[in-house]
């Protein structure tokens, strides 16, 4: 039941990212995929949701866009295309390290869960935020200096905190930092892994709201990978659903969130209770989500 | 008949911070201030914050697992904070918690058996072989088997876990189980298990329960009543539905608006 779309309308514009057929597995045992075929695509400008349980593969699928992948692992074959705006398209799991690390912190950037474990602690805020412009954009002194307090003013903190010390930061200020240093470069992709998952919900949808004004006012792109549906219904444009390493369901936001065709995704969304108390909750069967049926279920993959 | 079977008066604790660059000064912070509740016998009183409020202070509170500063906790009328040890002690098994982290809440060096038994010998409740029996039973109940008595916690996943947690307070058949964040590390699906399994407990076991979280569509979920903290008081009380349809306190509001996905995830959406 596959639809392609893509197939039947003209493309203006080659994705900004563009996963085709990726697998990953341990370089010990080359057979067991841990992410299994997997191919969808970011438009630029737009929003896609990986969703899944722990152990679905989606902070793998986002490591690898970035090879950033442990060293016991293995890029089991399939592609990533990404758009960059002066080189054209070009697949990144061909790149060597060096050009890849021209790209990352540039046009592609990332977000990682944990805002405490991500930046230095001995190291300014300001600083921190200033290492990508130094080294790709080359910015030093004042100029260096304005661009740091025009990010942290961007993201809602005081310029004057650019002396602080991460300690000296709530959590959501973190945060806060660290999406300056991401922005920093205005990439056009920005891969985001669970940034509010262990934020207060008050900070969540703060952040939250600033991600998607970021999003628009600089046109950029994102990965964003998440557990939570109310932070999918939040901010995705489109939604991919993960199950062991495949794909189960993809497709735009309200035809996932709000007419799921597959019966995983049918089944993690019954186990999401609602702000009205209404619902009744019903957890997934794994029994009947057994492997034998699961290849099955699987196969069968709904992309809209 | 709603008693009140747990009752909080007027709490107070205070930490001493080390502040400043080296910890040379210090200030004072009231994680508790003047805080009143009270629980209905038989149901559910979710207690809502942001990090910081004070929720998990006042759970270590109740429980007599941390000095209060002053105020009074009466269970079935007596107040727990003036007990003698000894006394406080037997009234342990009445009043049992399930923790947030189901990888730091179970000792990794004791077998499921041992773990969730431990109670039932400190207390001196039956037999060796009636010890076993109810293990046993306890187990089966929250979904495990007889089998995994001699298996060590690395063997379970966060979810089967966290039934562990929940076999080792019930097995003393407690009358007040507080529950810290007990599903926040969890995946939605797992999630959905174990707020099931506690809810049927409840009413098998007639158990009250003190449910501690930052999640507000699990608390509509299971929740009878809530309690807002915020900076260690009492903001808003009452009946969950009265205050998700009209939350009064500007602090409630933001807290409610701020639910991820709302509208996109109302009810209509679980038919499909």
């Amino acid at each position: 039941m596959i639809v392609d779309l893509q197939a039947t309308q003209p493309k203006l514009q080659p994705p900004l990212l563009e996963l085709q057929h990726l697998s990953i597995s341990p370089k010990k045992m080359p057979a067991r995929l841990l992410v299994d075929d997997v191919s969808f695509s970011i438009e630029v400008g737009k929003t896609t949701c990986v969703v899944g349980e722990s152990g679905s593969g989606k902070s793998l699928t986002a490591l690898a866009v970035m090879g950033l992948l442990s060293k016991q692992l293995l890029l089991n074959g399939g592609k990533v295309m990404f758009n960059d705006a002066e080189k054209g398209v070009i697949d990144l799991t061909q790149l060597n390290d060096e050009n890849l690390r021209k790209l990352r912190g540039d046009k592609i950037a990332m977000i990682f869960q944990e805002p405490m474990t991500s930046l230095n602690p001995v190291l300014t805020v300001g600083y921190q935020i200033g290492e990508s412009l130094t080294t790709h954009l080359g910015l030093k002194g004042e100029r260096l200096k304005n661009k740091i307090s025009n990010l942290l003013e961007m993201v809602g903190i005081p310029a004057g905190r650019a002396h602080s010390y991460p300690d000296e930061l709530s959590g959501g200020q973190r945060q806060r930092v660290m999406i300056a240093m991401s922005i920093a470069c205005e990439p056009s992709l920005l891969i985001a892994d669970e940034p509010t998952t262990a934020l207060d919900v008050t900070v969540q949808a703060q952040i939250l709201e600033l991600l998607n004004d970021l999003k628009t006012r600089m046109n950029m792109g994102m990965l964003f990978i998440t557990h939570d549906f109310g932070v999918v219904a939040d901010i995705a444009d489109n939604v991919v659903v993960m199950f062991r390493g495949k794909i189960v369901e993809s497709g735009s936001r309200e035809q996932v969130l709000g007419n799921p065709q597959h019966p995983y995704t049918k089944a993690l969304l019954a186990c999401v209770p609602d702000a009205e108390g209404e619902k009744l909750l019903k957890p997934i069967d794994y029994a009947w989500l057994a492997d034998e049926k699961l290849e099955a279920i699987a196969d069968e993959a709904i992309h809209e | 008949m709603s008693e009140d079977i747990l009752i909080a008066r007027n709490l107070v604790k205070t930490y001493t911070q080390r502040s400043g660059r080296f910890g040379f000064g210090s200030t004072e912070v009231k994680a508790l201030n003047d805080v009143s509740i009270n629980l209905r016998t038989g149901t559910t009183l979710a207690v809502v914050g942001e990090s910081g409020s004070g929720k998990s202070t006042l759970a270590r509170c109740l429980l007599q697992l941390q000095p209060l500063d002053s105020g009074e906790v009466l269970f079935q009328g007596q107040d727990l904070a003036n007990l003698q040890p000894a006394v406080l002690r037997g009234m342990r098994k009445n009043l049992q918690m399930v923790f947030q982290d189901p990888f730091a809440s179970l000792n990794p060096r004791m077998r499921v058996g041992e773990i969730v038994g431990e109670g039932l010998l400190i207390h001196g409740l039956g037999s060796a072989a009636e010890q076993e029996k109810k293990v046993i039973a306890m187990l089966k109940r929250v979904g495990l088997t007889e089998s995994d008595m001699q298996k060590y916690p690395h063997e379970f996943s966060g979810g089967q876990r966290q039934r562990i947690g929940i076999a080792r307070a019930l097995v003393l058949h407690p009358q007040v189980v507080v529950c810290d964040e007990p599903v926040s590390a969890l995946d939605v699906s797992i999630q959905a298990q174990i707020l099931l399994l506690l809810k049927e407990l409840q009413q098998e076991m007639a158990l009250s329960y003190i449910f501690i979280s930052h999640d507000l569509r699990v608390v509509r979920h299971i929740a009878d009543d809530i309690v807002v903290m915020y900076h260690g008081q009492v903001v808003e009380q009452g009946k969950v539905a009265d205050i998700y349809a009209a939350p009064e306190h500007a602090y409630t509001q933001n807290l409610l608006a701020a639910i991820p996905g709302k509208t996109m995830l109302g009810k209509k959406v679980v038919n499909g």
